[in-house]
């Protein structure tokens, strides 16, 4: 008997169902993904228990750093420029348009309001550069407590989030939330990421 | 109308119409999938899937006098102080003995579930010390969380809570060895 004779089928197949499956998947990550903002400071949350989700939208973030920096965020452009006027009425110290615009796409900020025009002068590569010094919270000088409240009257739905760094220490904490207990914010959210209980 | 011509053909008839030469349908989609998965990659590589989760904290808003002040029957306060280097100092109501725990689930843990199951009115007061760290703190309030304990409050830490631990301390530690 002879060989058999294989039967070359042509090297093309149809690709069609796998390009629908990817375009698929491009449509939803596209949907779904929300860019993670450049955050001003590494921050290492605490683990918890806890398994409420933090919402998208309508939020400020306190974020305080591992050396006790604080650092100030909230969401929604508009907001933010409304916030910002605000900020520059009560502490005579005024803002360029352009300014205005800069602060409102920015995230957080750490920074002493007077030293905030000159910063957000400077293009994106020099802020990085810069260490942010954190916003006044003590009893003197208390910058935050105006942030709060400028931010609550520029959107009077949105929640306040702490962030913080497992290792920074109490007392810059018992600040930040003793200048929310005076503007009457008595509920607030501390971010923590999701323990996993390691058995040794 | 003409018969359906299959493939490339499409020769001229004789005296006919001149045709369109029909092309194949297939086309080549490999630079299109190309593109498409490196889109993918990229927003598989860009999103962020773990939330922060978070934990909700309700503060007692301040007192402005005395009156308003509930008050507790010293025998259903259990102190909790937390110290640096994550220790934790306990105490009921307010006399010595003090003792000290830890953070793990056979420390505090055993002693909030012994003491909210012997006594259902205990109420915690978890009083940070200016040098603990944060994680303390939410370590605590997920203990809390954990044990479902409702009745707890974050309170300060003061002048006499430092002197009960310094002479709490005394007597446990000579009450201790026996």
């Amino acid at each position: 008997m002879g060989k058999v004779k294989v039967h070359r089928t042509p090297p093309s197949l149809d690709m069609t169902p796998m390009v629908d499956l990817a375009f698929l998947l491009v449509a939803f990550f596209m949907l779904t993904t929300s860019f993670a903002p450049v955050e001003p400071v590494v921050v290492d949350i605490p683990r918890s228990v806890s398994e409420i989700i933090l919402p998208d939208k309508d939020r400020i973030i306190i974020s305080v750093s591992d050396d006790g920096r604080i650092f100030f965020d909230m969401d929604n452009q508009n907001h933010r420029k409304t916030m910002l006027n605000y900020m520059s009425e009560k502490y005579g110290i005024p803002f360029t348009q352009e300014q205005q615009t800069a602060f409102s796409i920015l995230a957080g900020v750490g920074l002493p309001l007077n030293t905030l025009p000159q910063f957000l002068d400077m293009d994106t590569e020099e802020r990085r550069q810069i260490t942010q010094n954190g916003i006044p919270a003590d009893s003197v000088n208390n910058e935050l407590a105006d942030w709060v409240v400028f931010a609550r009257m520029s959107n009077p739905k949105v929640r306040i989030a702490i962030k913080g760094d497992r290792d920074s220490n109490y007392k810059v904490m018992k600040s930040v939330i003793n200048t929310l207990i005076d503007r009457r914010v008595l509920k607030f959210n501390l971010i923590t990421g999701l323990e996993q209980e390691v058995k040794i | 109308m003409a018969e359906v011509t299959q493939g490339g053909g499409g020769g001229h008839k004789k005296g006919g119409k001149v045709r369109a030469k029909k092309q194949s349908t297939k086309i080549d989609m490999t630079p299109m999938v190309d593109l498409a998965f490196l889109l993918l990659t990229f927003f598989l590589l860009t999103t962020t899937f773990n939330k922060p989760k978070t934990m909700e904290v309700i503060m007692p808003d301040k007192v402005k006098d005395e009156t308003e002040q509930t008050k507790i029957n010293e025998k259903d306060i259990l102190n909790l102080i937390l110290s640096e280097d994550d220790k934790i100092y306990w105490y009921v109501g307010l006399t010595p003995p003090v003792n000290e725990t830890n953070y793990s689930s056979t420390g505090v843990r055993k002693i909030l579930l012994e003491h909210t199951r012997a006594n259902p009115k205990m109420m915690v007061l978890i009083k940070p010390e200016d040098n603990s760290r944060y994680e303390n703190m939410v370590n605590i309030l997920d203990e809390m969380d954990i044990t479902s304990i409702s009745r707890y409050a974050i309170v300060e830490y003061t002048e006499d809570d430092k002197t009960i631990i310094s002479e709490g301390l005394g007597t446990a530690e000579a009450t201790e060895p026996q």
